[in-house]
């Protein structure tokens, strides 16, 4: 089909207008509507990927609103660039979108009771700014998607307790500053090349040597430093934890894989496709300082996960965490670590999914996600606990899981480059991670109190009755998402090769060093 | 001073946009970061967005130049084309002409101020939920300072741990009665040393509990400390009669305070009988408790 882009974004746009409108007379219509617009949506985004295989550069420019390419100078009109790299976080965005919306059914309707309508219409208005940042081919436009997504996020986490309007509140300004920055950096771009679009920036860089511009350099710095605040690098990060946490079950479970790897997703766009390889790694100094940054953005996050006593918290730290990992893969310059930078961003947001969405099942029937009140939760919920910790495997790296081999690129990269305080950071985060998911397994399994104390007679004996761990798993139209979601962990991690020659065929169009890169 | 190519030339007369928008943007994030009332932040975050508009508009500035509207000798449409030339207006009539490079010279871009006009309508979007934000924060909070919101955060955070250790320490301490007969006895001598009602609420609490909990529970009067205990008695004892008869109630945690206080064995095989039901009725009480407890504080 030949407007299948477009298509990826008329369903879940025009999804949200009947959300607005039908939902005022029944709010129950919009939870078909939105599963319904979305998997339309992700069909289109499915046939787009067909297209942009079998298309001869594997690249497809789509021109908005009747402007020609050959209208002067390129990016008068709003061009989509759709290349593989953008369809693959499309269909990952579209995927768990419609994963989300069929989980969110039961606990929309619980925890935000008659406020369904307004809930799918910024849920839908989200998945439309996302997918648009993926896809875009415009500097400025990107900056718009980016506060549709930003401003409709607002708004799903606001929708939680007082607490989450406070969080929102930071996350607000820090979003906003974030976002402002970068609108300067493209006014500082368009100083220099006097175009907007990404291909054009690029094309005006290269043929009026602006590498060495200080403009250009600015410019960089900028839209750098929005990005970084954007997608919660570590000294940016400090809105995240107490926004996901708070924000209801639903909300949580949607932007938390989505938002920061969007972001990622924008600076490897950045970096590629709007300043190019050499300007980006030749002419700034972010390539000695950014890496060592990276350095202590791991540590600490992952520090700061294993202080704390509560599962979403503990999560919102590793996602700090897991993002310090894709920028280091970036940063170190080398094409095996952008393979696993990109492969990671696919596989993060999986795993990513199915741990929220197992904590959302677990709040529901624990009604608690402190380490304590787990307790023999496995046997009450065997399903939903296996779910969770394919995803907590994933994060570890354990092999049949899509984490191992994402992280397995990110190292071969680290190695490969020489940067081996990178390397070592990994492997200390990995091994932090190892003691947050097996300190949890030994909560749940034994009768260990936080203080260490064992209460059973040893192994198995939980100190609890039959009734505590009485089968009990949550209702179907929850369960069955999460074991989808940890299904695709598996299956993306047993079809690798799969996604990497993909992302292979993607990145031979730029020229990466296999080397050290010096 | 003043002169052509020196620093201050060049910053104060033919730079002038791009100083007074630096300066707006630090003040508007001076205000953002470091300002204590939401709204003044909010503010700040106006004066933030609106320095760069103020940066774009000055990229679009042209000294002299015009509207991107055509001019009257410009315009194919107009009087002065027509008369010249009559094929030319025919063409013309069909829409926009592109004007040759040196005619353009008297239009200034109009694309950076377009932008803004997206920008503009972004900002007053992020303003106007953030306004919202602020209204909804006031309602939960009472207060738009920063400081006082964090202030009532910290306290319900306190508040609410609180109110899950009993909850979750509660099972541990009947867990550990069971199997091992010698340790509870030295766990609960200490707590029936002090007096008989406060070791009751001990037995209950875990022995791991800050002071601060503690310190909370012993203002609290006998009807809230009654109300935990009564429940897996009389549930342990008779199912029908728990809640209906508070009198009953109350009356039999006195008789099993007084036996307590002697021996911990009626208390422990009361509470091994009825295990599940001491946990949901703890839950129950805690649900209950707080709202006995806030009118206090």
């Amino acid at each position: 089909m030949e407007n299948s882009i477009a298509w990826i974004f008329i369903f879940p746009l025009f999804g949200s207008v009947a959300c607005a409108i039908l939902g005022m007379r029944n709010g129950k219509i919009c939870y078909p509507i939105a599963v319904l617009s979305l998997a339309g949506s992700l069909w289109a985004g499915i046939e787009t990927l067909q297209q942009v295989i079998n298309s001869k550069d594997h690249f497809i420019s789509y021109v908005w609103g009747g402007w020609t390419l050959d209208s002067y100078p390129r990016g008068v009109g709003i061009e989509f660039h759709v290349d593989i790299l953008g369809i693959l976080i499309t269909l990952v965005v579209l995927g768990v979108g419609l994963i989300v919306s069929f989980y969110s059914k039961l606990p929309v309707q619980e925890e935000t009771p008659g406020k369904e309508p307004l809930f799918y219409t910024l849920f839908l208005l989200q998945i439309t700014g996302l997918a648009g940042i993926c896809l875009t081919g415009d500097a400025f436009n990107l900056y718009v998607l980016i506060e549709v997504a930003a401003l409709t996020g607002y708004g799903l986490i606001a929708m939680g307790s007082n607490r989450a309007a406070a969080a929102t509140f930071n996350y607000v300004m820090l979003g906003t500053i974030g976002a402002s920055l970068y609108l300067l950096g493209v006014g500082y771009i368009y100083i220099k090349t006097g175009t907007l679009n990404m291909i054009g920036i690029q094309e005006a860089i290269e043929a009026n040597g602006l590498a060495d511009s200080a403009t250009m350099q600015v410019a960089f710095v900028l839209v750098g430093m929005g990005i970084l605040i954007k997608m919660a690098f570590f000294p940016f990060h400090a809105w995240l934890p107490n926004a996901y946490c708070n924000a209801p079950t639903t909300t949580s479970c949607l932007l938390a894989p989505l938002v920061t790897k969007v972001m990622i997703y924008v600076m490897i766009r950045m970096i590629l496709s709007v300043f190019g390889v050499e300007f980006t790694f030749e002419s700034t100094l972010w390539t000695d300082v950014l890496p060592w940054l990276v350095v202590v953005a791991i540590i600490c996050a992952a520090v700061m996960a294993l202080a704390q006593r509560e599962i979403k918290r503990m999560l919102c730290y590793l996602i700090v965490a897991e993002v310090g990992y894709m920028v280091g893969g970036v940063w170190i310059y080398n094409y095996y670590g952008f393979i696993g930078s990109i492969f990671h961003v696919i596989s993060d947001a999986c795993m990513t999914l199915c741990l929220f969405l197992g904590t959302g099942l677990i709040l529901r029937k624990a009604k608690t996600t402190q380490f304590d009140g787990l307790r023999g939760l496995f046997g009450k919920m065997p399903l939903t606990m296996t779910g969770f910790f394919i995803g907590g495997f994933s994060i570890i790296g354990l092999p049949p899981t899509c984490g191992f081999f994402s992280k397995w690129y990110l190292i071969t990269g680290g190695m490969v480059s020489e940067r081996w305080e990178y390397m070592v950071v990994l492997m200390f985060s990995t091994m932090v991670m190892v003691v947050l998911f097996f300190r949890l397994i030994e909560r749940i399994h034994l009768a260990v109190t936080e203080s260490g104390k064992n209460l059973g007679h040893g192994h198995g004996d939980l100190g609890l009755t039959a009734e505590q761990t009485r089968f009990d798993e949550g209702p179907l139209s929850m369960l069955i998402p999460l074991l989808v979601s940890a299904t695709i962990v598996i299956v993306v991690g047993i079809y690798n090769q799969e996604v990497v020659s993909l992302i292979e065929i993607f990145l031979s169009d730029y020229d990466l060093p296999r080397g050290t890169g010096h | 001073m003043f002169e052509d190519g020196s620093i201050i030339n060049e910053l104060f007369i033919e730079r002038l946009n791009y100083l007074i928008y630096v300066v707006l943007l630090l003040i508007g994030l001076h205000a953002m970061i470091a300002k204590n009332n939401l709204i003044k932040k909010l503010i700040g975050m106006s004066i933030f967005q609106t320095a760069i508009i103020l940066f774009y508009v000055s990229i679009g500035v042209k000294e002299g130049a015009s509207i991107p509207i055509y001019l009257p000798e410009h315009d194919p449409h107009g009087s002065h084309a027509s008369h010249s030339d009559g094929n030319e207006t025919e063409q013309a009539n069909h829409g926009p002409v592109v004007l040759d490079a040196e005619l353009v010279k008297g239009y200034s871009n109009p694309l950076p101020h377009v932008l803004m006009l997206t920008a503009i309508v972004v900002g007053v979007a992020t303003l106007g939920l953030a306004l919202a934000l602020c209204q909804r924060i006031y309602q939960g909070y009472g207060s738009i300072e920063e400081d006082e919101i964090l202030a009532q955060i910290e306290k319900q955070e306190i508040r609410a741990q609180s109110r899950n250790n009993p909850k979750q320490s509660e099972p541990k301490v009947v867990a550990k009665k069971t199997p091992a007969t010698s340790k509870p006895k030295t766990r609960i001598s200490p707590a029936t040393k002090k007096s008989s009602p406060s070791s009751k609420a001990k037995s209950v609490s875990s022995p791991s509990q800050s002071p601060a909990t503690k310190a909370k529970r012993k203002p609290a009067s006998g009807k809230v400390k009654s109300a935990p205990k009564s429940k897996p008695v009389t549930k342990s004892k008779s199912t029908t009669q728990s809640k209906s008869s508070p009198v009953k109630s109350r009356a039999k945690p006195a008789a099993s305070k007084s036996s307590a206080s002697s021996k911990t064995k009626p208390i422990s095989k009361a509470k091994s009988t009825g295990k599940p039901k001491s946990g949901a009725a703890a839950k129950k009480s805690s649900a209950t408790k707080p709202k006995s407890r806030n009118p206090k504080k």
